[in-house]
């Protein structure tokens, strides 16, 4: 195996930048800090719709009256500025809780989903059950896009008795979902991947069977003690808003981004050999394409690609230059998860957009595989696995 | 060409697009026909003043994608929730393209002149 330091060494100086922690060619290479547009230029498309998403027009002018004027808190019961925050704050748990098919007393409104991660995993240690354990899924993966089998894995829990918890943050509001259907406990909503505002997110937890979970944070009581701490109004109008949004939209928005992501796919296919999709083909969320390109390193052909905002794995696991964890776990070859990118399609991602990201694409691929020396040798039709490589 | 006797349908049909006439085979009474085709030209040319690509294009595709979706609805009590909806809709697109003048950013990559 060529020296992962010496290929990254050469593909980095070919392209004239540097990654932060290779300190060899930093004195030898000029350095692209990251940094800011400049005011003209022009800004890049963004296709990281997994990281977080814009917030949808409709959500904005939902909340934009509670950061203005009706700016009461949602729990004084004294006055009209309470009451009537009071009231949007339980219009917008009631719109939550419509969308994952909830009752409204079963949703606590949180900080966002790493807030409702935490206390659905705290509750294992506060249990009336002696030997309950808690099952926690994702459903809708954020590198890949794969879907897992929630009810089946829901039905499995209910049998034996076992809480069952799952992070919905990237599947609420673009699949169905129904948590009475499903046999989840609890899950966790993200505000920040349906179009809504950042700082937000919901729990749901479930009334019957009764599910137990203990605060993380203690205080005045809000949210029937599970989550103290005022309630942003704003924040919540908005996560309702989006909710709301997204439930009405769902199949219009699923039925666009499948056509997109198929066409991105097809089109990259087509054009480019030796490019692998990562994730099951069937049994996924189409928004989410994450694709190897073999012979090419990931960070070069993201920052090839400065004219698209993507990425390569997950934006949480992003400052580590490892490679991605869920490629690992489904089996890729360490090469091809050093050479995958994630391509986000979302409600507002148009056609130009993703005809625009696919020919860039196919361009810096061809452009750096024409600089790598193991394509050539692919070329020649040499058999890399095939190749013993001198220990130096 | 029209004359002062035409009545204004009969002028909007004459400068219409292709894709607007095919919205008078709705299937409704008369008196909602030229609202629904004002409340359509209206979001249109509200949806075109975002200075925002993505929101532009969004609503603008969402507006007529929603238009052609109901094309033969002809329960009145729908009609009459769909005509509130855009109503409200189109307030809301009023509002936030004043928000995004307020709060505009550079164009992207893909946008061909400066948007106005």
């Amino acid at each position: 195996m060529m020296n992962r330091t010496l290929s990254r060494k050469l593909l980095v100086s070919m392209c004239g930048i540097c990654s932060r922690r290779l300190s060899f060619a930093q004195s030898a290479v000029n350095t692209v800090q990251n940094r800011e547009l400049e005011k003209d230029e022009l800004r890049p498309l963004y296709m990281d719709f997994q990281a977080t998403t814009p917030m949808d027009p409709r959500v904005l002018d939902a909340m934009l009256p509670f950061q203005v004027n009706y700016y009461g808190n949602p729990h004084s019961r004294t006055h009209a500025y309470g009451w009537e925050s009071e009231t949007a704050m339980e219009k917008a748990r009631k719109q939550v809780a419509d969308l994952i098919g909830a009752d409204p007393r079963e949703i606590v409104f949180t900080s966002g989903a790493t807030e409702s991660n935490n206390m659905s995993i705290k509750q294992l240690q506060e249990t009336i059950r002696p030997y309950t354990s808690l099952v926690s899924i994702m459903t809708v993966n954020n590198e890949i896009g794969v879907k897992q089998p929630i009810k089946e894995i829901g039905h499995l829990c209910r049998s034996r008795n076992v809480f069952f918890h799952t992070d919905a943050a990237q599947a609420v509001g673009k699949i169905p979902i129904n948590v009475n259907d499903w046999k989840v406990d609890l899950m966790s909503i993200s505000g920040h991947k349906i179009y809504g505002p950042k700082g937000v997110g919901a729990l749901y937890v479930r009334r019957r069977p009764r599910v137990r979970i203990e605060p993380l944070q203690n205080g005045g009581g809000q949210e029937r003690g599970l989550r103290s701490g005022t309630v942003p109004t704003p924040l919540a109008v908005g996560l309702g808003a989006a909710c709301d949004i997204a439930q009405q939209e769902l199949e219009y928005d699923h039925k666009r981004v499948t056509s997109l992501a198929n066409r991105l796919v097809q089109k990259i296919m087509s054009e480019i050999p030796d490019v692998v999709m990562n994730g099951d083909p069937d049994q996924r969320y189409p928004g989410c394409v994450n694709l190897s390109f073999a012979y090419v390193e990931g960070e070069s052909l993201l920052m090839a690609l400065k004219d698209v905002a993507l990425s390569s794995g997950s934006a949480c696991t992003s400052a580590s230059l490892e490679p991605s964890y869920v490629l690992r776990a489904i089996g890729a070859d360490e090469d091809l998860a050093h050479s995958s990118i994630r391509f986000g399609i979302g409600r507002f991602t148009t056609e130009e957009e993703v005809d625009y990201t696919v020919e860039k694409c196919i361009q810096q691929v061809k452009r750096l595989r024409e600089m790598s020396p193991l394509w050539e040798m692919v070329q020649e039709g040499i058999d890399l696995k095939s190749i013993k490589w001198t220990q130096h | 060409m029209p004359t002062s006797s035409d009545t204004r349908w009969q002028c909007f049909m004459r400068n219409s697009t292709q894709r607007e006439k095919n919205y008078t085979e709705l299937n409704m009474a008369s008196c909602s026909r030229t609202q629904v085709i004002s409340l359509y030209r209206m979001l249109v040319k509200e949806s075109k003043k975002f200075s925002s690509y993505n929101y532009r294009t969004y609503a603008l595709r969402r507006v007529k994608d929603g238009f052609r979706e109901n094309l033969h609805v002809d329960n009145p009590k729908t009609l009459d929730m769909l005509i509130n909806q855009a109503r409200e809709n189109l307030a809301v697109i009023k509002r936030q393209v004043s928000i995004g003048h307020l709060y505009s950013a550079q164009r992207t990559v893909v946008e061909k002149e400066p948007h106005l």
